[in-house]
């Protein structure tokens, strides 16, 4: 399982590498962790003429934690992120997910930026992503643009990535309430595998145990990671009633309409997204109760 | 970890060690057959077959040869016509095999042509470049298909898809069944997968045309693997040279690549350059040959009221994929332990071995026993819950007793010792067996799904294989050996010769332990180096759990002619009998009187240098060789079916705890508890790890792998995203807890394991999920039992739940 | 060969090493083929059964899914490298050894790399952590039962060393 042959540039800032891609897109891919891209290369499923490295732009690898929002490069390693107190501690939903990524050997190489570029429908970055409303920013000669979450996931690994384009930061938005819970869950055959269903949700409540913002999404199943803004805006307001939370993760499984494939069935999938959803909702505002 | 001092009262024997085989491979300094590097050596692409069946209408290599790096292409024409067809294990002329497609291709993954390159990746290259064209033609993948008179056929000069069928009747069963008080009938399937080793299968190969050898490196464990392959490349057999120091990076029986080996080997004679191929995974996956069996059971029993089983009756379906090896014989061995542990008088046994268009099966560690055992176990919970008994009572009602031994089985065999009853008491006291009812109970209570599973079952060991003339009476082979030359130079220093490769086994220091023993010198200032085999004396390979028997017994063998030419050169120099002389750390002295003594080195040097002072009738030097049969081997089975097949019987105990989240079918093993005898256990770390490992590989048969085909006979599972091997987060903490019943076929009491935890995991596990789906009502009789599975049949039966939990 | 080369700088087990190669070249082929260190193995080449484990600066990744020219200017750390300054096994090499931690040896270059790095980080791990350390490396001989031990005696000989 060897790779067909390519040319490789090592580029050293993202200037050159926009200006590579400019020059031609034509056969180029850019490879970061190359956990997802190489193991495609080997089989030869993908055989790219050009291979920019872009793994040595330090530009790439910033995390910066403020206020309202914590910018990652994309070329971010996972175990990085996942070792960064103030990160976790504005984002633990991320960090949370980071738990599910692989294994240790995936996490020292893979970034954050590979995994939202790559969009596996099974992969927890993206669906954090998702959850979270992140903000893509993409960088090519023209200029920079930012594609938030739900316009950049086009569908299975497919996004709004134009080939000319590098994506260079993510910018994920931090909740302002103060009672603010989160968890993150996935059924997969092995620990380490891409997750059969994967579901997340983020809570903020108010000092009565009030349910005052709400976000869920869930993942796996062949489409796209996906997030439920206005079925979660039914659980505002309320204390997570069994019937209410039910009739909306019943909602989500439907929408989110899973495919199967030879480990999981959709009927499995739709179930696992029914029973997960309700899991993850309960457990974040079970977290979000303790925290003040 | 073992005891420092042996527990059965033996110097070295049972006492921990550590292995002599452990500083290189920690060090990274093994020698794998990827490691070898031959000066000027090619490398080789496969191009496969991505039909399940069709003619090959043609095959252009114009591009592919021009291709940069390129020396040669060959395809089945030529090499089928240069080439011997490989052999099969039963009486089926008509099924030939050759590593390449002779004009028709037979399953998905089949070799169709071989680029030799300077190197692999420009041999992958090249082989992009090759066209072939194929006409399809129709296909079948389901075995119970494939043995209808209509069914397309893989091979249709043998006229059927049926390699080998035969309805085998040992006592009065039919007359049991008439007059049974109750009667189970289940159907349970093994789902097709293997022991995927980490390292593929590889050979390299370098034909010296000055001396007219064929010389072999490669990842092999297999026996008669030089006979064969001389045989198909039309070569005398002292023409081929195994070299047997190679690492092996793990087998369990399926690293014998044949047809790897005699394509290599053609190459590199054709081409005068050394050739090496190594199989990636894709290739071993799809099409190395090495799935191991894919086997439907129809089981029934009778038994009494009281839980006294007085028949089987047992059928079994296996699909050995699209072209055979041994594999067909894979049921022939559980005729070995046809009635597992138990009293049971009139057995039945209908296997079929069928042929589909799928991969070809190999050699998967038991040989088929863990298959037959965990259909046996699922039969034995059926008869307890059809009586409403306890599953532990059934079995200790009809468990052979101590006192039965040697016992007798219908099918010929006489199992040699054993006491299933201490094993299973010490299996249920070391998990608390009343606490983990109790646990069970609680965890069922609280709205879990929870179950218990027991299973009891035999590991035959050491290698009589007379299953294959059972399935093959033009076979007629009776020969099962092993050997084992022991040397002393000139220095008194000890080197051991053993005659065949191993792949983690230990048997370095299975036999430095051994030879120590007997010579009273330490294990670790000897030394066992392996011969080739042209210089090799006869060996059967690491097969059917034979080792420590055959290999422990001929390495004691030939110590102890050492000790008794010592012993007689002593009582010629000292005057005496050898019988009035005491030998002590291989220093001889005179009971009577100890200070007429001679030392080690006194000793050698007499064999050596002091002809003089020799006994008469002794060869100078100091080395012996020591051959020998497999205890209870050299005989044939009788004309109805009846044979003594393996010497000595192993035992297991698996008691397991699982549970199922009712919400996501997840299932989880918490408790693990495996109780075992293998008689003498020469190293027991060695045999604890090769049970822990058998353990693993159960656990991934039981619930992860499988080889999954399409319709169309594509493997869906062909790369280690899809084919689920087990990691540490996988497999529970296990605790083994030994008890020693030793053989008395052999020299130390040892009897064989290298299969031992595979052959009852599987069974344990699937009557401990069965158990925990008992309260529903449901049931999964079919292997790997995979979440899907699991979620169909708790589903169905209306328990799945909202998981608020 | 009419592949382009390109020259590769490597830090590999404290030696400075040079080499052209072609770019495709996979970082476990270039240890093994080139340096002929084939002390690290391939068992998948498509990154999940952990036989090719290395430490990139420090930290265990998958040297099948990197290719030679990615890992020039960096450090590397083989399992020819994990024995002491004299040549004597490491503390955790010869753990590995006292508790039979291998059998065939296939894996275990990759288990030792995993298991090295874990320590580095958590001297005192539990048996949860170390499954999981080694969860990316498949072992198919051992059921791993025997080389958890391995890392658990190894952390503790380690302990009793500082005291």
């Amino acid at each position: 399982m060897k790779s067909a042959a390519f040319e490789y540039v090592r580029a050293s800032s993202l200037a050159e590498v926009c200006a590579a891609l400019h020059d031609s897109a034509d056969e180029t891919k850019l490879i970061a962790g190359g956990q997802s891209l190489v193991p495609m290369m080997a089989m030869r499923l993908t055989r790219p003429a050009r291979l920019i490295d872009i793994n040595e732009i330090d530009a790439l690898k910033l995390i910066t934690v403020d206020h309202n929002f914590v910018r990652t490069g994309a070329c971010t390693r996972q175990c990085v992120i996942a070792r960064d107190a103030a990160l976790g501690a504005a984002l633990p939903l991320l960090k949370q997910a980071l738990e599910w990524v692989g294994h240790v050997q995936t996490r020292n190489r893979g970034t954050v930026g590979g995994s939202l570029v790559h969009a596996d429908p099974a992969a927890e970055m993206p669906l954090v992503a998702q959850i979270l409303g992140a903000q893509m920013v993409l960088r090519s000669h023209a200029g920079t643009r930012t594609v938030g979450a739900a316009e950049f996931f086009e569908g299975p690994l497919a996004t709004a990535t134009r080939p000319d384009e590098c994506l260079e930061e993510i910018h994920w938005p931090v909740w302002a309430e103060q009672r603010t819970g989160s968890a993150f869950t996935e059924i997969s055959r092995r620990h380490g595998d891409f997750a059969l269903v994967a579901a997340a949700a983020q809570i903020a409540v108010d000092e009565n145990g009030v349910c005052t913002r709400v976000s869920f999404g869930l993942a796996g199943g062949g489409y796209i990671p996906m997030a439920f803004p206005q079925l979660a805006a039914r659980l505002v307001g309320g204390t997570l009633d069994d019937e209410a939370v039910q009739s909306v993760v019943n909602d989500a499984a439907s929408e989110f309409d899973p495919g199967g494939d030879l480990h999981a069935s959709p009927e499995y999938r739709r179930h696992l997204a029914v029973v997960l959803a309700a899991r993850m909702l309960r457990a974040a505002y079970d977290d979000a109760r303790k925290a003040s | 970890m073992a005891d420092a001092k042996s527990p059965y009262g033996f110097r070295y024997i049972g006492a921990k060690r550590r292995t002599k085989e452990h500083p290189r491979f920690v060090t990274g300094r093994g020698r794998y057959v990827a490691d070898i590097a031959l000066p000027g050596m090619k490398h080789v692409a496969i191009i496969a077959s991505p039909h399940a069946s069709a003619r090959i209408v043609s095959i252009d290599s114009a591009a592919a040869l021009a291709a940069p790096g390129v020396h040669y292409v060959l395809t089945g024409a030529e090499f089928c016509a240069a080439t011997d067809a490989l052999a099969i294990g039963v009486d089926t002329p008509r099924v030939t095999r050759y590593a390449l497609a002779n004009g028709v291709v037979r399953y998905a993954g089949e070799w169709v042509a071989a680029v030799v390159a300077d190197t692999r990746a420009l041999a992958e290259d090249a082989a992009e470049l090759i066209e072939v064209e194929y006409a399809t033609t129709p296909h079948v993948v389901d075995p119970e298909i494939a043995v209808l008179a209509d069914s397309p056929q893989v091979h249709p000069a043998h006229g059927s898809n049926v390699l080998f069928h035969r309805r085998f009747v040992w006592g009065a069963v039919d007359e049991a069944f008439a007059n049974a008080q109750n009667t189970v009938k289940l159907r349970v399937r093994w789902g097709r997968s293997s022991t995927v080793p980490i390292e593929t299968f590889g050979v390299a190969a370098q034909w010296d045309a000055g001396r007219e050898i064929l010389d072999v490196w490669a990842s092999i464990q297999m026996p008669k693997f030089p006979d064969q392959l001389a045989r198909a490349l039309r070569l005398p057999g002292n023409a081929v040279r195994v070299h047997y120091d190679v690492d092996v990076g793990g087998s369990y029986g399926v690293k014998r690549g044949i047809k790897h080996t005699a394509l290599v080997s053609y190459l590199a004679r054709k081409l005068g350059m050394p050739v090496r191929f190594l199989e990636d995974r894709l290739e071993n996956m799809r099409g190395g040959d090495m799935h191991g069996p894919d086997r439907l059971f129809d089981m029934q029993a009778a038994f009494d009221n009281d839980g006294t089983i007085r028949a089987l009756k047992i059928r079994a379906l296996d699909d050995v994929g699209a072209y055979a090896g041994r594999s067909p014989l894979q049921l022939g061995k559980p005729v070995s332990a046809i009635c597992g542990p138990y009293r049971i008088k009139a057995v039945e046994y209908e296997p079929t071995s069928v042929m589909t268009n799928k991969t070809p099966q190999e050699a998967v560690r038991g040989f088929g026993q863990s298959p037959t055992n965990f259909a046996i176990e699922r039969t034995i919970d059926h008869i307890a819950r059809h009586l409403d008994m306890d599953r532990i009572e059934l079995r200790q009602k009809n468990l052979l007793k101590k006192e039965e031994f040697p016992y007798l089985i219908p099918s010929g065999s006489t199992y040699d010792s054993g006491d299933y009853h201490t094993v299973l008491d010490k299996a249920m006291k070391a998990i608390d067996y009343p606490a983990l009812v109790a646990q069970r109970d609680a965890a069922r209570k609280a709205g879990k799904l929870a179950g218990i599973g027991i299973s009891t079952c035999l590991e035959p060991s050491g290698g009589n294989s007379a299953f294959e003339p059972l399935f093959n009476p033009k076979n007629d082979t009776t020969t099962w050996m092993d050997s084992c030359l022991v040397r002393v130079d000139l220095s008194g220093a000890i080197t051991g010769v053993m005659g065949t490769s191993s792949s983690g086994q230990g048997h370095e220091t299975l036999v430095s332990t051994v030879i120590g023993e007997v010579l009273e010198r330490d294990p670790a200032s000897i030394r066992v180096v392996r011969a080739d085999s042209l210089n090799a004396l006869p060996s059967n390979s690491p097969v059917g759990s034979r080792m420590a028997i055959m290999l422990g017994g001929a390495a004691a063998g030939a110590a102890r002619k050492i000790k008794a030419t010592l012993l007689a050169i002593a009582a010629h120099n000292l005057g005496c009998d050898a019988a009035a002389l005491d030998y002590k750390d291989g220093n001889i002295s005179l009971r009577a009187d100890p200070a007429k003594k001679m030392s080690w080195d006194e000793l050698i040097a007499v064999a050596h240098r002091k002809y003089h002072l020799m006994p008469p009738g002794f060869e100078p030097g100091l080395q012996t060789q020591f051959v020998w049969e497999v205890p209870t081997g050299g005989v044939l089975p009788t004309p109805e079916g009846v044979a003594q097949i393996y010497p000595c019987y192993s035992f297991e105990t698996h008691i397991v705890y699982a549970e199922i989240d009712p919400a996501t079918a997840k299932p989880s093993l918490q408790r693990y508890v495996c109780g075992h005898d293998c008689g003498v256990m020469i190293n027991p770390d060695i045999v604890h790890g090769m049970t822990y490992g058998g353990i693993a590989h159960g656990i991934g048969a039981a619930l992860y792998e499988k080889f999954s085909y399409t319709e169309d006979g594509q493997l869906e599972s062909g790369t280690f995203m899809d084919y689920l091997l087990p990691s540490a987060m996988e497999i529970p903490s296990v605790d083994i807890v030994d008890h020693c019943t030793p053989s008395p076929l052999t020299t130390f009491g040892q009897k064989g394991s290298g299969e031992a935890g595979y052959l009852g995991a599987p069974a344990a596990i699937a009557n401990a999920i069965n158990d925990a789906l008992a309260p529903l009502n449901a049931s999964l009789e079919t292997l790997p039992m995979s979440q899907e599975a699991l979620f169909r049949v708790i589903s169905a039966s209306g328990a799945a739940g909202s998981g608020h939990r | 060969m009419s592949e382009k080369l390109y020259p590769v700088s490597i830090e590999v087990n404290g030696k400075a090493r040079s080499a052209q190669v072609p770019a495709r070249l996979s970082l476990v082929d270039f240890l093994r083929e080139e340096l002929r260190l084939t002390g690290t193995h391939v068992g998948c080449e498509h990154g999940i059964c952990g036989a090719c484990s290395v430490m990139l600066d420090g930290e265990p990744v998958r040297s099948c899914l990197m290719f030679a020219v990615q890992a020039d200017g960096h450090h590397l750390t083989t399992v020819e490298g994990l024995a002491q300054a004299d040549g004597s096994l490491s503390i955790l090499q010869d753990s590995f050894c006292e508790a039979h931690g291998l059998q065939c040896g296939y894996c275990t270059p990759g288990m030792l790399i995993a298991s090295q790095a874990l320590l580095n980080e958590t001297p005192n791990p539990s048996e949860a952590q170390i499954r999981d350390a080694i969860g990316g490396n498949l072992c198919r001989c051992t059921g791993y039962r025997q080389i958890v031990d391995a890392v658990q005696l190894a952390a503790s000989r380690l302990a009793a060393e500082k005291k």
